[in-house]
């Protein structure tokens, strides 16, 4: 009999359809990847599953039992299990707390906390999830946080587990230590959805791989079958091309930074003692789980905080003034982490946000806002960059991600900037869009532009830099030629190992 | 100086003291119930006045003390039901809609007085809780007479201070109560109504701050007096606060700030010749701040306290 059945699914939002007739099935004991691209639909179909959302049409069947739409608890008691993509965990409490949250009648008297601890120390130890249940959550690792979410499903004796994008947030080798859990569940008997758009990962782990593509399932292949090709084309739709890459003989420095610190402070970790040097036609990968010091750095770097000691040159100067517009009119590029918050104005219209950076220089005689010009301007840009919109007066909101960046790209890369500094520009885009904004990355660095390049994900940076260097606890290894160090060797460097030569490499 | 220190000694001094906490102590945890669940809630003030004014009433009309307890906390709980469903359910401001029923609840309870009682130059009296010895404890020296000779609502206050401790950290439903405050979301991937949650710990914190205010016309005096809460119901949000949303250190928060109040009574009656007595009435509020720098700075807040809490949102 199949564990899980997936009847005709369909969910609208407004008009958008998110999921489109899916039906799929998952079997005892297998591992079913659902594989599609960010929009496709998956997180969708398991929060249907899950009873955060209710379907318009279809139905879900556990063990041939129909399961009450729309109700989490009737979803938990019919043993399924969710690993969500954002944790469900509260910082403030225990692992243990967290754990046992909703197992217990809220009539009782008293939580019985010894039986819990008992509990879950027999499971962590059955699966080698390794956890201190007295520890409180904010004081835990990305991947123990994982692990927690493991553990409640497992605590709550889920035969089903569904881990929505789990590999999101791990080094390479947390995803192995993952992966060997996971295997070791589905030996005790448990079923497993795996949610991801990894392809290596989803051939490494599961039996079986479904596809998801505009809401609608679009393929279905066992995963011996199945090749990164063949399930890229299936995931997008038609042949993916990736930006060819090519090293160019590098120019004169355009960033140095000498010994550079800067102290903690809210939500950024302290830097200590950062050289580092990235010159014309070079692209620098900065490697690294999130929270190292990258926002320190990219604040340092954009001119938004100022290194309590060290030495900053920019293009050959020592910069004295830490002052953003300073920067951006010195020819120094930003393509911002959250680019929704930080690097535009949803409320205002296309044309005001392609002044955003230049209103000083684009303004006539410094006070009035030449806007004839600056509209011109703009729908000159929407051609060029290919920004689908209604116009250089439709409201930003409204744009899709992968159109925002293309925004963002266009207002700073226009001004042939000859430092770039480009905060995960790849993420949460579409295969279509990561590789515009690929190539336009590498479009700059060939015109002349220095490029750091800051991401968690190893493929990108390995695909575009010439040179990589990792970033553990607001120190830096590297930066290594690219061609002599290989993505395992990074993984450990972003775990905090030390390799021996970054002691006396430049 | 030594004539304050000679009077931090005497069972006087903290009878006053706790009779000044009583009402604070009552409100604070109800506050901090609420925050616990994610909800700031500042029709407090108002919650006491028509506390205050409701028990009064109660008793006036000829009912019991305890029934009219009781009906305080009915009141309470209405009004904390109509907080909770314009920011629970509905998903408002916290702070407009907690000032709304501030308002509301004063002016309602301002109104019924007048309309029972239309002329009078003396409000009327009522028979109050009286004193009430505990057995044995109360033969400590100092601390007996002044802790345990108190009415029955001041020992039900140290009884909340337990409970509310009880509650909240010994029983699975404290833990949901308190992961509501911290991450909804966590709460309902649990299976648990989130909703349901922060409305019971409204309700059951609102109903805590109108006994508070009623025992100022039950037990404290015995008459209701136009704006007789006097910013109470703020000094209570503060102390929750101070308390770092802990049951216990709101007590100890309760006492000390009513300790600066029941000080400061004592020092205008010597020193007023010399200082203008208003500096005294400042010193409770200006400590309270200073203690709040020492003590909360680095309280760990309910991570989400004022954030509304919506089913079938994205997550």
């Amino acid at each position: 009999m199949k564990k899980l059945q997936f009847s005709k699914i369909c969910k609208n939002f407004g008009s958008v359809v998110a999921n489109d007739n899916i039906s799929l099935s998952l079997g005892e004991g297998e591992i079913l990847s659902v594989l599609g691209e960010n929009g496709a639909g998956k997180t969708t179909l398991m929060n249907i599953l899950f009873g955060h959302y209710i379907s318009d049409k279809g139905f879900i069947e556990v063990e041939g039992q129909r399961l009450t739409p729309g109700s989490t608890r009737a979803s938990l008691d019919a043993g399924i299990g969710m690993v969500h993509q954002h944790f469900t965990l509260a910082d403030n409490l225990t692992v243990l707390e967290n754990i046992i949250l909703g197992t217990e009648p809220l009539t009782r008297l008293w939580s019985q906390k010894k039986q819990a601890y008992k509990k879950l120390k027999a499971l962590s130890k059955r699966f080698g999830l390794l956890i201190n249940p007295d520890a409180k959550v904010a004081d835990l690792t990305v991947g123990e946080k994982q692990r927690v979410e493991i553990i409640k499903a497992l605590y709550r004796d889920a035969s089903i587990l569904i881990l929505d994008e789990p590999t999101a947030v791990l080094t390479p080798q947390e995803t192995t230590q993952l992966f060997k859990v996971l295997k070791e569940m589905v030996n005790a008997g448990l079923s497993i959805m795996f949610i991801s758009h990894k392809l290596h990962e989803i051939l490494e782990i599961s039996d079986r791989i479904v596809v998801l593509r505009d809401g609608k399932l679009v393929g279905e292949v066992v995963t011996k079958d199945a090749s990164k090709e063949s399930l890229a084309e299936m995931m997008v739709g038609h042949t993916v091309t990736r930006p060819a890459y090519e090293k160019l003989k590098i120019g004169k420095a355009v960033v140095e930074f000498n010994n550079v610190c800067l102290n903690a402070s809210e939500g950024s970790t302290a830097l200590s003692n950062i050289n580092l040097k990235i010159h014309e036609k070079e692209i620098i990968g900065l490697a690294g789980v999130a929270g190292n010091g990258q926002a320190g750095l990219a604040s340092i770097l954009q001119g938004l905080a100022c290194p309590s000691s060290g030495e900053f040159k920019l293009f050959g100067e020592s910069l004295v003034k830490y002052d953003p517009c300073f920067l951006t009119e010195s020819g120094v590029a930003r393509i911002p982490e959250d680019r929704t918050n930080e690097g535009i104005i949803g409320e205002m219209e296309l044309w005001e946000n392609f002044l955003g950076e230049q209103l000083r220089s684009k303004a006539k005689s410094g006070f009035i806002i030449d806007k004839k010009q600056a509209v011109s301007n703009a729908e000159k840009l929407i051609q060029e960059y290919d920004i689908r919109c209604e116009g250089p007066f439709a409201s930003t909101r409204l744009l899709s991600g992968g159109n925002i960046q293309k925004l963002i790209l266009a207002r700073s890369l226009s001004n042939n900037p000859r430092f770039i500094i480009a905060n995960k520009p790849a993420r949460g885009l579409d295969e279509g869009a990561i590789s515009f904004v690929q190539q336009q990355i590498i479009d700059a660095k060939t015109q002349g532009a220095g490029v750091l390049l800051i991401s968690e994900d190893l493929d990108e940076i390995f695909e575009l830099s010439d040179r990589i260097a990792v970033i553990f606890e607001g120190k830096l290894q590297g930066p290594f030629d690219s061609n002599t160090v290989n993505i395992n060797q990074v993984g450990l460097m972003m775990s905090g190992e030390v390799k021996a030569e970054s002691l006396h490499e430049a | 100086m030594m004539e304050l220190f000679e009077m931090m000694l005497t069972a006087g001094l903290w009878a006053s003291v706790i009779r000044i906490a009583t009402p604070l102590i009552f409100a604070t945890l109800g506050e901090l119930i609420c925050e616990r669940a994610g909800v700031l809630n500042l029709g407090i003030e108002g919650i006491m006045t028509i506390g205050a004014m409701a028990g009064w009433i109660w008793v006036y009309q000829g009912g019991e003390l305890w029934g009219g307890v009781v009906f305080v906390a009915i009141v309470g709980m209405l009004f904390g039901f109509l907080h909770s469903i314009l920011v629970v359910y509905l998903g408002l401001s916290q702070h407009v809609s907690g000032i709304g029923i501030t308002l509301l609840a004063s002016s309602i309870s301002y109104y019924a007085y007048t309309m029972l009682i239309p002329f009078s130059t003396t409000p009327p009296k009522i028979v109050p809780f009286s004193a009430f010895e505990v057995p044995v404890l109360s033969s400590i020296p100092i601390i007996g007479e002044a802790f345990f000779n108190q009415s029955a609502l001041t020992y039900l206050a140290y009884i909340l201070v337990i409970v509310t401790f009880y509650v909240l950290y010994k029983m699975p439903i404290g833990l949901t109560i308190r992961m509501a405050g911290e991450n909804p979301v966590a709460n309902e991937a649990q299976g648990i109504n989130v909703l349901l949650i922060r409305t019971g710990a409204v309700m059951a914190g609102s109903a805590l701050m109108a006994i508070g205010g009623a025992f100022l016309t039950m037990s404290a005096f015995d008459a209701f007096y136009f704006g007789m809460i006097n910013g109470r119901g703020w000094i209570c949000i503060a102390l929750v606060i101070f308390a770092s949303w802990r049951p216990g250190k709101a007590f100890l928060g309760a006492i000390l700030f009513a300790l600066f109040e029941a000080l400061q009574i004592r020092a205008q009656l010597i020193g007023a010749d010399v200082i203008p007595y208003q500096i005294f009435s400042m010193m409770p509020y200006f400590l309270s701040i200073v203690a709040m720098m020492l003590v909360a700075r680095r309280a760990a807040y309910p991570k989400a306290l004022l954030v509304p809490f919506r089913q079938g949102d994205r997550i």
